[in-house]
């Protein structure tokens, strides 16, 4: 039918022309159209993963270097006139660590050099002859060459970020601590190596002995909360009210409501837990109790929406089967409906999670921006979190922050393209399309 | 099956949540909240009290001076903080406040000085400015230079417009926002002083208080005054890429960063360490410490961190907290606020 058209107007008009040749002659147009298109679409793409790629490289280039630690060998001799072995905590470690640099450089004789020179190693140093004098009491009277933590401003100089070149008062270093420096280097007695202490140890204000274990565990304890109540209230809630909530205004009105819950800005979840756990009911402040809590308020909407829109995607097939066969309700829900559903509400949980992951602005509220030195034990202890640690070190004004910001942002970052990647994994191996 | 498991879920809930309670009975660790201008030197003296004792590492909240103080008078008992940190002295409805709930008996501790800061880049000449050419360049609105008891809308541009001996650049200075106590300080010190240099202002402050803070409070909006943020590391980023700016922060910035950035002379006075604990830098604000007496011998430790951190290791001359770049007090003072801490004496505000 559609072809004698055509014919109709051509005997109506010659000269019109026909229409291949108005398809023809539109179609180099067309074409340019779509290529013009796909290239917009893979611009898109392009600003948005060389942003990403931006992002990535100025954090990576920033914060690598905190993976390593400058350390300095020194020759201690465990005095025993300075160690009281039945009661370590008491002796003067600070002077061993003194008498030792003294020892090394001994004409250095004027107090301020003397400040200078101790001032090349970490306050750690003490700390850590301590607990080795703790652990084994026998050394004491015994000379031992150990590795101790250099100080940050050495650590600074060693890793670039603190010139020769600028003249001596403004530097952190001096020319003396300069030559101390050269010296050791020259007897390859300074050197840097991997910094365990980082991930082994909690905040400290000395650079050099800032670790984020404390604030991984606190996370971790957070997480874990947030999980095991998040999720089968989460999904709970789904099957209602998918499976067997009544379709009225109440039910609406829940609905409308758990879709606005999900858009609210997570600082108001803070102030809500601020006001009903550690106001009403008297939890400890700056605890992963009230964190997870919080938190847990803050992703049940999300795990809401994302568990009712993988009940929905099961087909009604499967339940009509179920209940031809005679199965109840909740049979059917429970053996057939929510196994099938449960791959895409993990993928929501997970991703739920690791939205939770990142949260500062609740946690602010609830005390869990501290200063936390001990690594938290169980639920109630102090702690604080990944990237509230991250906030504070930013603000921090000792320069060896400024990388130690970078790395325990790589490190959320690490942790975050994890817990994605298995939601992806998850969703790849389990989930049917229908 | 599931239900089995549904048993299992709530008997952990209760279990935590009743951990959760006992745990609010007692407190073996001191809870610190306050100033953030504090915060890096009372994280000191708390990370070195929990290494060299017994006692388990203090906690300590940055929250503000002013919302440390409110958390503080909240009440007393364990679920309470016990002391907070302030960058300037508490205020007599603060007092009220603490004893309308039960906090009868404070504390007062001073503890040292701060001296804020206003730098530029090393790439350019260090500034020389008096209070007076701050006020000049940076109030919204400056007396009239033809004399006349009236306000005018600032119309300096460049640094020059004020004196000529001044740079020709732009003025463009990075502070902070007016939530932080460094601001506080700032306006207080620096504009106020600089407003009272003009005679018909400083008798507003007498006569008519707010008018007088109108003018000395409202900085300019016109992108000569830029509100950088409370992360002053930043403002150090941004005046090394911008040798015109100018930025206002807490002295121990400076002292971390001596190679990229240098402090103006204010008055005539270049911010040094030793300027500032002799009292001869103009810009510097006394730092306290807050202890609620009631908690002494409940909680443990209180007494021998109030020790601790009063020791000459900690803020004395050569102290660690002179280390980290904050401005000691003088020896009498110091010894007079030691009796304090050590004796537990209770500020009495008239």
């Amino acid at each position: 039918m559609n072809n004698t058209e055509p014919e109709q107007t051509d005997a109506a008009q010659p000269e019109s022309p026909r229409t291949i040749d108005i398809v023809n002659k539109g179609l180099a147009k067309r074409y340019g159209r779509e290529k013009r298109f796909k290239m917009y679409g893979f611009f898109a793409v392009a600003i948005s993963l060389s942003f990403l790629a931006l992002l990535f490289l100025t954090i990576f280039s920033n914060g690598y270097s905190a993976f390593y630690q400058t350390y300095v060998k020194l020759e201690v001799f465990f005095d025993p006139a300075d160690i009281d072995v039945d009661d370590p905590a008491n002796s003067n470690f600070p002077g061993l660590v003194k008498k030792t640099l003294r020892s090394e450089f001994p004409d250095v004789k004027k107090r301020k050099e003397k400040k200078k020179l101790y001032s090349l190693v970490s306050s750690g140093a003490a700390f850590q002859l301590q607990r080795m004098i703790e652990q084994q009491p026998e050394l004491v009277g015994s000379t031992m060459t150990i590795e101790v933590p250099a100080d940050d401003d050495v650590d600074m100089f060693m890793k670039g970020n603190i010139s020769r070149d600028v003249p001596e008062n403004e530097r952190r270093i001096s020319d003396r601590q300069l030559d101390w420096i050269d010296k050791w280097l020259k007897e390859g007695r300074i050197a840097k190596r991997f910094n365990t202490t980082f991930f082994t140890s909690g905040d400290s204000r000395e650079p050099e002995l800032a670790g984020i274990l404390g604030a991984l565990t606190g996370s971790i304890f957070t997480l874990a909360l947030t999980l095991l109540l998040s999720f089968p209230v989460g999904v709970a809630a789904a099957m209602y009210l998918e499976e067997f909530a009544p379709r009225n205004r109440w039910i609406d009105l829940v609905e409308v409501n758990i879709n606005n819950l999900a858009a609210v800005p997570s600082i108001v979840f803070g102030l809500l837990g601020l006001a009903v756990f550690i106001n009403f009911f008297h939890l400890p402040r700056s605890a992963p109790l009230v964190g997870g809590l919080v938190l847990t308020l803050m992703t049940l909407p999300v795990i809401i929406i994302a568990s009712r829109a993988s009940l929905q995607s099961v087909p009604p097939s499967i339940r009509e089967a179920a209940l031809g066969v005679g199965a109840s309700k909740v049979q059917t829900v429970l053996h057939h409906v929510l196994p099938l559903a449960l791959p895409g509400m993990l993928t929501g949980t997970i991703i739920g999670i690791a939205r939770a992951l990142g949260e500062t602005a609740p946690l602010l509220m609830i005390g869990m921006v501290a200063f936390i030195v001990d690594i938290p034990k169980g639920f109630t202890d102090p702690a604080t979190a990944l990237p509230v640690q991250i906030f504070l070190w930013a603000d921090s004004p000792e320069r060896g922050f400024v990388e130690r910001t970078s790395a325990a942002i790589i490190v959320l970052l690490v942790l975050l393209v994890v817990i994605n990647s298995l939601a992806v994994i998850l969703r790849n191996r389990f989930e049917r399309r229908w | 099956m599931l239900t089995r498991k549904t048993k299992f879920l709530l008997w952990t809930l209760i279990l935590i949540f009743s951990a959760g309670l006992s745990q609010a009975q007692a407190r073996d660790y001191i809870s610190i909240v306050g100033s953030s201008t504090v915060y890096p030197f009372a994280t000191v003296v708390a990370e070195q009290f929990g290494k060299t004792t017994q006692f388990k590492t203090p906690k300590i909240e940055a929250t503000g001076s002013g919302g440390g103080l409110k958390l503080f008078c909240t009440g007393v008992g364990i679920e309470y903080p016990d002391m907070t940190n302030a960058s300037r002295r508490i205020k007599k409805s603060e007092v009220e406040l603490c004893s309308t709930n039960g906090v009868k008996e404070v504390v007062e501790i001073k503890i040292g000085y701060d001296g804020i800061i206003l730098a530029n880049s090393r790439k350019a000449k260090p500034f020389r400015l008096s209070r007076k050419e701050v006020f000049w360049a940076l109030a919204k609105n400056i007396p009239d230079p033809g004399g006349q008891q009236k306000l005018i809308p600032n119309p300096h541009t460049r640094w020059s417009d004020i004196k000529p001996g001044l740079p020709a650049t732009k003025i463009e200075v990075l502070g902070p926002p007016p939530t932080s106590g460094t601001r506080d300080a700032f306006v207080e010190l620096v504009m106020e002083e600089g407003a009272k240099k003009f005679d018909w202002i400083k008798a507003l402050a007498k006569s008519d208080k707010a008018k007088f803070k109108e003018i000395a409070h409202t900085l300019r909006e016109d992108g000569a005054f830029v509100e950088a943020g409370e992360n002053d590391n930043l403002i150090v980023q941004k005046l090394d890429v911008n040798p015109a700016g100018l930025g206002i922060f807490g002295f121990s910035f400076l002292d971390q960063n001596g190679d990229k950035i240098q402090g103006a002379f204010v008055d005539g006075v270049e911010p040094t360490f030793e300027a500032i604990a002799e009292g001869e830098y103009p810009v510097s604000r006394p730092l306290y410490l807050y202890v609620k007496k009631a908690h002494a011998g409940v909680i443990p430790g209180v007494n021998e961190f109030l020790n601790e951190f009063t020791s000459e290791k900690a803020w004395g001359e050569d102290g660690y907290l002179a280390d980290k770049g904050m401005i000691p007090m003088p020896e009498e003072e110091r010894q007079a606020f030691r009796t304090d801490a050590q004796k537990l004496n209770t500020l009495n505000l008239e």
